[in-house]
């Protein structure tokens, strides 16, 4: 009976309902790093089949040393953040915490990348919804500046496919600065990997070639800088959470002209929208917030419908500046890969860079991301909000989620935590306006 | 010379009650250092003239922490935390704080800004050490742990007792790798908790102090006949295997430990520092490139199930116990190798879930009792 019911009324609802909202047009930045991203997946396959060697890498490793060398490198945490924004890492999942026999409490980048190296290595037979484009690599690349897990990930990847792991430790910042015998040992380590990924490749190092990269890479860390800071202005030229679409280009291609070309459309973009006063941010943006944390990946769209309905713009975010990388030579490249992601400096310095994006950004309150594959994001993130949250005078929040475990967040949680982060930023609009 | 009874109850008293050794010492005007698990440079505070005191965590009902850590922190340091908060470690100069996993990075900004009674001192070791340059760089990460010490205390080392330390800890090492031997052939007195208890008070006594009680203690086997165990045999790995409840269930279940990979124990032994090779710091640093099997220092090749293998086949061991600390995410990477080497070797496991806060063992007691009988 319901289903007669429902086929009949089909029709009608359907032709009752409004035409649908013509979709917006893609920004041509956002279009050439489709084009980017689908460039580099093909130069891994075609290397692949020259017979070249295609290496791994961790998200914020030294790409300068593999760029010059010409070596094409894919990053499993960009891949396995797009498996898990496009909904597909279920089966990836299972495989991972089933037969592969891993914990469930394990960092879902890592369960997804070693299932669905299970299946490049034919010991599983998940179906790649990607044909396998993220090819199986010949060596990793490894650093530590992100996290620990990635160490222990990247062993249990060598040792699954019998392949070397180039490791440069970057060590923990428990002071507000790298110590120099820190740089002395991370420049050592750089060192070695260039004459052990010669050594494995056959490539010769190119010093001039070297000098161009870093020249390109810190062009990029400079326009990449320049477009988040260019959130700073009122109403910020674009809605906050489209910034992490143009992550992969700092990820994956910081050293190339192609990522030059994407950020100086990006930053010619924004400048658009701030001549003509306009927004991609589809609603008036009433707040403006800063993001704590990595993308919730498998719920984004949920993310920003949430925020959209009470004009909610994340204007500011402690993630992507991460590959803002700056240095200008190759001790203070050292440096500054001991220093990038603040998940290696101590709470000093994380609070220090988060309290200059409220006040830059002049952001109303702080969205805390408790992302349950990150430990070492979420085991200090109490004190950090007590303490910026006083320093700052502006309320948080925060949400239980996951940078790609959908089984890791309930949509009625982050809808109630934002109605009270709102409720809050509303008193304190009223309070500050009426004097 | 104490009897075999009286050395064991004074190991027991102390790890019953870490407080009592720890106001001992104070008593006596010495100044006592935390060293948070797993690895912390013991030598450098006991070369300054102090006592080191391990902090692995404990039985408590967890409630200031929670304002720190997530649910999702391991027990340990959910329990170091609660009894920081809880002011259990008051009289301490000083705590070390290893950042080596992502729980302890954090660990050192939590006890650093929620503890400030007890200054907190971070250390990080190198990961990479095939590299030479880590020698040095841990070279420079003692230097500033002494640098830090002195500071607090006021107690600075010289070479000399850097020396007299090593010698005092290699010596220690060497007693505590002969008691776990000898211990394997007195089983009807060495229970899986007494084996604990010798391995755990180590962290609860100056060395050479806890050197005289072992070395009692194994007179005091090698006095007795040896005893023909009939039950079953298994070697331990992992953290740590606590609370107790879960050694009282293998001895329930008439098994032995006949060794054991745990970073509590064994593995805190197994690895000397070298006679020669430069000065005390960088023979300390030396000896960290000599620690193996470690689930918190990066090897490549996951060599924990041939060398477990290794050890089951010297010992007679029937199987391994995986004692799988809750959240502790380095070892969660190690399992899945460390299970499949093991059974590809002929050799069975079992994993069982350790929590300090854990109450209750039956699912514990169901899964040791399977196990025994498959074996």
């Amino acid at each position: 009976m319901s289903e007669t019911v429902n086929t009949t009324a089909a029709p009608a609802a359907e032709q009752a309902a409004p035409a649908p909202k013509p979709k917006r047009p893609k920004a041509k930045s956002l279009l050439m790093i489709g084009e980017q991203t689908n460039a580099l997946f093909e130069s891994a396959r075609l290397a692949k089949e020259r017979g070249e060697k295609v290496g791994w890498s961790a998200s914020i490793f030294p790409q300068e040393i593999a760029e010059t060398l010409g070596i094409v490198v894919l990053y499993p945490e960009n891949h396995t953040a797009g498996v898990a924004a496009r909904h597909q890492a279920d089966p990836f999942l299972q495989e991972c915490e089933g037969p592969l026999g891993y914990s469930n409490d394990l960092c879902a980048y890592a369960k997804l990348n070693l299932a669905y190296t299970a299946v490049l290595n034919g010991e599983s037979d998940v179906e790649l919804p990607d044909g396998g484009k993220m090819v199986k690599p010949d060596f990793l690349l490894l650093t530590n500046n992100i996290c620990n897990q990635l160490t222990k990930w990247y062993e249990n990847l060598a040792r699954q496919l019998n392949i070397p792991v180039f490791f440069i430790d970057t060590c923990y910042n428990p002071m507000d600065y790298v110590t120099e015998t820190r740089v002395r040992y991370v420049r050592a380590q750089i060192d070695q990997l260039i004459k052990d990924l010669c050594a494995f490749t056959g490539k010769t190092w190119d010093e001039e070639r070297f000098k161009e990269v870093m020249r390109v890479s810190q062009l990029n860390s400079y326009l990449w800088e320049r477009a988040n800071n260019l959130m700073d202005h009122k109403p910020a030229p674009i809605g906050g959470f489209e910034l992490f679409n143009y992550m992969s280009a700092m990820v994956c291609n910081r050293g190339k002209d192609s990522t030059t070309a994407i950020m100086r459309q990006l930053n010619a973009e924004m400048e658009q929208h701030i001549k003509e006063g306009t927004s991609t941010f589809p609603v008036e943006e009433e707040y403006r917030v800063s993001w704590d944390g990595i993308a919730c990946w498998p719920y984004l769209s949920h993310n920003l419908r949430t925020l959209k309905k009470y004009g909610v713009n994340m204007v500011a975010s402690s993630y992507g500046k991460a590959w803002a990388i700056k240095y200008d030579d190759l001790d203070g490249m050292a440096r500054a890969y001991c220093f990038a992601s603040t998940n290696g400096d101590n709470a000093t310095t994380m609070m220090g860079r988060r309290m200059e994006a409220l006040k830059r950004m002049d952001c109303e309150g702080t969205i805390y991301h408790v992302n349950r594959s990150c430990k070492v994001m979420d085991c200090q993130m109490m004190e950090v909000q007590r303490q910026l949250s006083a320093m700052a005078g502006v309320p948080f929040t925060s949400f239980d989620g996951d940078q790609a475990d959908y089984r890791n967040y309930s949509e009625a949680q982050f809808e109630t935590r934002i109605q009270g982060l709102v409720e809050v930023m509303k008193q304190n609009k009223e309070a500050k306006k009426n004097g | 010379m104490a009897d075999l009874q009286q050395s064991i109850a004074r190991l027991q008293a102390a790890c019953d009650n870490p407080r009592a050794q720890l106001d001992y010492y104070l008593s006596q005007g010495k100044k006592v250092v935390g060293c948070f698990a797993p690895w912390a440079p013991e030598e450098l505070v006991h070369a300054s003239g102090m006592i080191p005191m391990g902090m692995w965590g404990g039985h408590t009902e967890l409630k200031m922490a929670k304002s720190y850590l997530p649910a999702f922190a391991c027990s340990i340091m959910q329990a170091n935390m609660e009894f920081g908060l809880q002011g259990v470690y008051k009289g301490m100069s000083a705590v070390i704080i290893p950042a080596i996993c992502d729980t302890l990075r954090c660990m050192t900004q939590n006890w650093r800004f929620g503890i400030k009674s007890i200054p907190a001192i971070a250390i990080v070791y190198p990961q990479n050490r095939s590299n030479p340059a880590s020698v040095d760089y841990l070279i420079s990460e003692y230097e500033t742990v002494l640098t830090q010490l002195y500071t607090i205390t006021g107690q600075m080392m010289n070479e000399d007792a850097l020396h007299e330390t090593i010698e005092i800890y290699n010596e220690h090492n060497k007693v505590m790798r002969e008691f776990a031997a000898v211990a394997n052939d007195h089983l009807d007195v060495i229970t899986p908790q007494v084996r604990h208890t010798v391995f755990k008070s180590a962290f609860f006594f100056e060395k050479s102090e806890h050197t005289a009680i072992v070395k009692d203690l194994i007179e005091g086997l090698k006095a007795r006949p040896a005893y023909n165990w009939t039950g079953k045999k298994v070697v331990l790995t992992g953290i740590m295997c606590e609370p107790v409840q879960v050694l009282d269930i293998l001895a329930e279940n008439n098994v032995a430990v006949v060794g054991d990979d745990l970073v509590q124990e064994s593995q805190q032994f197994r690895a000397d520092t070298p006679e020669k090779g430069g000065g005390g710091l960088k023979r300390l640093a030396l000896q960290w490139n000599e620690r193996y099997g470690c689930s918190l220092i990066h090897e490549l090749g996951k060599p924990r199930g041939g060398q477990l293998a290794k050890q089951c086949e010297e010992t007679g061991a029937d199987g391994v116990i995986i004692c799988m600390v809750k959240f502790c995410d380095p070892e969660e990477y190690d399992q899945p190798w460390l299970e499949k080497d093991l059974r590809n070797a002929g050799h069975p496991c079992v994993s069982i879930e350790i929590d300090q806060q854990n109450a209750s063992f039956e699912q514990i007691r169901t899964r040791v009792q399977t196990f025994c009988e498959s074996l």
